[in-house]
């Protein structure tokens, strides 16, 4: 929109409201601790600023937290009427709401994500989960997992950086209202909103130790999911370190729930509402700049309306605005980071020297920091690896089919099964098409939505066990591992 | 709040006019008639409103009205309304343990239990909202090419006799019919009016939209029956009815427009409750659909 | 849904009832919540500092001044069109609005004052606002206000046909008004077809009023009468604009959209025209392409506008009341 005369002026959210110190500790036992030595600096994907560093613990601190967190629930928690409990989380919720703007300016300096996304989605959703489970902590006996459900004791979680306050709460939420302790690690490229979560904790009053962050990468993470004392693992992340917990787990007595990566169809058929299919598709995709895991990358539009929704796809990506993540008026912001966005360069070349047709609306991208363009690519096929690969980044495989039936074998076809998306005025066909996709989540006429009444999780290699919902206590509760 | 004694300083306190509550304000009984409430000890305390059988049809129209806008609120802000109840309560505690005390002569440990449990009450009836529909609904397996699935939905305006006890009693009888997207007409204890009119003060200002619940005092033999045969009333609680003679005339009188009923009697109010009081306003709703091409 | 193959097909769309009613009823649907949301979404946008001055000056150019009262007298008519030329005597950078909107037997008293001030007069007409009349009586209403000198004819459309099911009815009616917007000179009064969206209800129906009214030739589409809630809304403005941008992808042609009705402040206003530029593009952000049917909004442009250069909120009071 570069002739505009209504050219939108910058509209910055201001950054006063946030106060990033420049060291943080592991929170553990209720206090902000010193690690065993080492740090790691985390910076704004926008500017490459770097904002902080964060202590990285080793496996001693994880120790330390997980000591922590066990003596918390054999002391305190696991004593505590759930009634008790639900109001700490109720607390909690509240204070979310109270510090909204704050944490959303935080997530979105920190991860890049627009201001838009994270003051509109990711942080209302997270005090809703938070409402949402401090209402089940004293009714887990209405919950269908028994007259008395259990507790395990000690959840060990790891989340991923593409929703990093949101995903907290989707594991914090339901680990506490079903009575059991966390020890969680943030991303290493985003642990700024846990650090915020842990004096929202303190604010709360929460007995110390029910709630331990650890920061750091991939080790930590392993020190934690692999530590003997800790009863729960819950992972979101890639389908490659997934699999490596659930060999690590192996033989042990701990209960794992996983939600890992995607491939998901986004099928359009010929009586679709066509512009809010439009909506769909560029939200499936380009929402969070298609860091999700559920994210509709593969679009199957049918053969006889291709030309057209393409066209109109294409006028529609002319009016994303990507840049600054402060601007209120951002719609795709920054890559989380430099290796996240080579990697999306790289499937992107991929697709490119294949033989599909890349495309993206001319865009002017900011000189510093981590930055794709949405991009589209056509005349892609199911043997194409952006066709099977999940990017992870503002990328879509376009690809045709002729038939439901058709578009009911290629959208199965993946070894991934997280969700899907169909478009059609048809109620009849999109019921027979959601009993026939294979994943865990089917948005019709829609795409992209997220409810903490709402289950979430994974077919086949996206992962087992359920976020959200009555579904999402079960995971945390005595019985099936 | 309890009048302290005016003898022993040289001010003079300012009274509160205890009135009704309906459609969000309070105005006094249409009638004009109001009767004198005493405390524990058989001293005056304040007039309470008569309420007429005009005050009645009135809180059924104000409920009716408002029973679209709350009903299309999604659960998860109605959950948050209740919760918001919770909290301006437990603000106002003191003044509540102070009234429940002057007003039945309860001791202070009894008071507080009491306003406890209420608070309680209300934070777990406001979890209730976005989760009732998981546990009494559900998709149905039914034999057949067919998306079956049951849902359910409030049944209307009800209308709730509460039990004598003015705090726990009302609470415990209205936060389930409101909670699941009813709205409610109430008659307050008929002995213990006053602090159930303090308790609308607290909703008034807990961003419970007007209408929603509203709340008449006055005898219960005169009123009830014009709300148990009021034709747009879905239901009645008959909960707080004394007299056998009276609840069996009231079911009587529901019986003509078939409202849902729930006989007189209280259970153990400080008990944790059982889902009865929720499910009993609610309408289930199945919907089916074909799946095919 | 495949509107651009279907661009050559349209003479034989309305050749019948039947091939009308089938081409209506083939256009792609709306999906009210996706429609609703979407509406919302770009409601959010921050329009600040040189974009919002942009926008103040734009929509005050968009406005048509309206008084559709009972109670209308000329000299109500009158201090209305002086206002249309002057919103802000104490400001002469302040631009005229787009058009005077009043009812036909005020069309004379508007022309007095507006003169050649280039402020044109828009005439309601057609029985307005309910369009229960023979269609000779619409007719002849609508003669009157061009034979007075209305610049712009907005008429209603026969929501009861149209309901009915019975489109070439309501095809031919708004054909036969666009002649008799025809002037002895050659040009022709604009047409605006109002479709009282708070009538038709369902986003599909907006969208066929919509093409029926392009295809019968009106200039612009509206929304409503302002006699009738609801009135403008964001979504249905979205859903009348990309059905001119359908259009115009499809005949070339471009048509004018008007909300009308319950629009009051400038963050409204502002609203429906990032919804404009981001739906329409450019072209449309011109009042020969929009317009805000409004009689209230001006002055509260007219306050954000003094805001904006004085740093200071206004009041009424520094406002005239026409």
């Amino acid at each position: 929109m570069a002739n505009d005369p209504f050219d939108y002026a910058p509209a910055p959210e201001s950054r006063s409201v946030v106060d990033i110190k420049s060291s943080y500790g592991l929170f553990i036992n209720g206090e902000f601790v010193a690690g065993g030595g080492k740090s790691f600096k985390t910076i704004s994907p926008s500017t490459e600023e770097v904002l902080s560093e964060v202590a990285e613990a080793d496996a001693d601190d994880v120790d330390k937290a997980v000591k922590a967190a066990r003596r918390a629930y054999s002391r305190v928690w696991s004593r505590m009427s759930g009634a008790e409990r639900g109001k700490y989380l109720f607390r909690i919720a509240r204070i979310i709401q109270e510090r909204a703007r704050e944490i959303a300016v935080l997530e979105s300096i920190d991860n890049g994500k627009p201001i838009k996304e994270s003051r509109d989605v990711d942080i209302p959703t997270a005090a809703a989960h938070f409402f949402y489970y401090a209402g089940w902590a004293d009714k887990l006996e209405h919950a269908g997992f028994g007259p008395d459900p259990q507790s395990l004791g000690v959840a060990g979680q790891v989340i991923p950086w593409n929703f990093p306050f949101l995903m907290l709460a989707w594991k914090i939420a339901p680990a506490l209202a079903t009575g059991n302790t966390v020890v969680l690690k943030p991303a290493e490229t985003t642990p700024l909103t846990a650090l915020l979560f842990a004096e929202i904790c303190q604010q709360a009053d929460l007995p110390p130790g029910v709630v331990n962050i650890v920061t750091g990468a991939g080790t930590t993470g392993q020190a934690l999911v692999s530590h003997e004392d800790v009863d729960k693992v819950a992972f979101t992340g890639s389908t490659a370190v997934g699999r490596a917990i659930a060999r690590a787990v192996a033989g042990s007595r701990k209960k794992v729930t996983l939600e890992l990566g995607g491939k998901a169809a986004n099928i359009v058929f010929d009586d679709a509402p066509i512009d809010q299919a439009i909506e769909g598709i560029v939200t499936g995709i380009f929402f969070n700049q298609g860091h999700v895991c559920c994210a509709g990358s593969r679009l199957l539009v049918q053969e006889s309306v291709a030309e057209e929704v393409l066209e109109r796809l294409k006028r529609r990506m002319g009016t994303l605005r990507v840049g600054d993540p402060l601007d209120k008026n951002t719609d795709v912001g920054a890559i989380n980071s430099d290796r996240q966005l080579q990697r999306i360069r790289e499937l992107a070349d991929v697709g490119e020297a294949e033989g599909a047709g890349r495309w993206s609306p001319t865009c002017d991208l900011p000189d510093h920091g981590f930055w794709f363009p949405p991009t589209i690519f056509t005349g892609v096929s199911q043997a194409h690896r952006i066709a099977r690969e999940e990017i992870f980044g503002p990328v879509l495989s376009v690809l045709t089919f002729r038939t439901p039936k058709e578009a009911v074998e290629k959208a199965n076809n993946t070894p991934y099964g997280l969700s899907a998306g169909i478009w059609s005025d048809k109620g009849s066909r999109t019921l027979w098409m959601a009993g026939q996709l294979r994943a865990g989540v089917v948005w019709s006429n829609t795409f992209n939505k997220f409810d903490p009444a709402s289950p979430f999780g994974g077919y086949k290699e996206s992962g087992y066990g359920r976020e959200g919902g009555r579904h999402g206590l079960e995971g945390y509760l005595k019985g099936g591992q | 709040m309890v009048r302290t004694s005016s003898r022993t300083t040289e001010r003079i306190d300012v009274r509160k006019t205890y009135k009704l509550y309906v459609g969000g304000s309070f105005p006094r009984s249409e009638s004009g008639r109001s009767y004198a409430v005493t405390d524990a000890r058989g001293r005056f305390w304040a007039n309470a409103s008569h309420a007429s059988r005009k005050d009645a049809r009135d809180a059924v129209t104000a409920a009716r009205s408002a029973f679209g806008g709350w009903s299309a609120r999604p659960a998860y802000n109605r959950g948050q309304v209740v919760y918001r109840i919770a909290e301006v309560l437990e603000d106002r505690r003191d003044q509540f343990e102070a009234e429940l005390r002057a007003a039945e002569g309860a001791t202070a440990a009894k008071a507080r239990a009491q306003v406890d449990a209420s608070v309680d009450r209300l934070v777990w009836y406001a979890g209730w909202a976005d989760k009732l529909a998981q546990v009494t609904g559900g998709a149905n397996p039914v034999a057949g090419p067919y998306f079956n699935h049951t849902a359910p939905e409030p049944s209307g305006v009800v209308a709730v006799v509460a039990p004598t006890s003015p705090l726990l009693g009302l609470v415990s009888v209205v936060a389930p019919v409101i909670v699941t997207g009813n709205t409610a007409v109430v008659i307050a204890s008929e002995p213990y009016p006053l602090t159930s009119i303090t308790l609308a003060e607290v909703m008034a200002t807990s961003d419970v939209p007007g209408g929603v619940v509203n709340v008449l005092t006055g005898p219960q033999a005169e009123i009830a029956p014009w709300l148990a045969s009021h034709m747009d009333v879905n239901g009645i609680d008959l909960t707080g009815v004394g007299d056998v003679e009276l609840g069996r005339n009231l079911e009587i009188e529901a019986a003509e427009n078939l409202k849902r009923v729930r006989r007189p009697g209280v259970e153990d109010l400080l008990a944790t409750p059982a889902l009865d009081r929720m499910t009993t306003f609610q309408e289930h709703k199945t919907v089916w659909h074909p799946m095919g091409l | 849904m495949t509107l651009l193959s279907s661009a050559g097909s349209f003479t034989d769309a309305t050749s019948s009832d039947a091939s009308l009613h089938r081409f209506l009823h083939g256009l792609p649907g709306v999906d009210q919540v996706g429609v609703e949301q979407r509406a919302a979404g770009l409601g959010t946008r921050s329009i600040k500092t040189s974009a919002k001055e942009f926008a103040i000056d734009l929509a005050i150019r968009m406005v048509d001044l309206t008084t559709l009262e009972g109670s209308d007298t000329p000299g109500k008519v009158r201090a209305l069109a002086s206002k249309a030329m002057r919103p802000d005597p104490a400001d002469q950078t302040c631009p005229p609005v787009a058009a005077v909107c009043v009812y036909p037997d005020m069309v004379p008293f508007a022309k007095e004052t507006l003169g050649a001030s280039g402020v044109r007069v828009a005439s309601v007409a057609t029985a307005f606002p309910s369009g229960r009349a023979a269609r000779d009586v619409k007719l002849a209403d609508v003669n009157d206000a061009v034979d007075a000198g209305a610049d712009e004819i907005d008429m209603v459309i026969d929501r009861g046909a149209f309901l009915a099911g019975r489109y070439l009815e309501v095809y031919e009616e708004i054909a036969a008004v666009r002649e008799a917007c025809a002037r002895p000179d050659g040009r022709s009064a604009h047409l605006k077809v109002i479709f009282e969206t708070g009538e038709l209800q369902t986003y599909d129906n907006v969208r066929r009023a919509s093409w029926l009214a392009m295809l019968a030739g009106g200039h612009f589409i509206k929304t409503s009468t302002g006699k009738v809630q609801p009135a403008a809304t964001l979504p249905v403005t979205l859903v009348m604009l990309e059905a001119v941008r359908d259009f115009r992808e499809a005949t070339g042609q471009m048509v004018g959209v008007k909300p009308a009705g319950g629009i009051r402040s400038t963050k409204d206003a502002i609203k429906y025209l990032v919804m404009v530029n981001e739906t329409c593009g450019p072209d449309w952000l011109d009042p020969d392409w929009f317009r805000f049917g409004a009689s209230t909004l001006l002055n509260d442009l007219l306050m954000q506008r003094t805001k904006m250069t004085t740093g200071r909120y206004s009041g009424p009071d520094y406002f005239t009341l026409d």
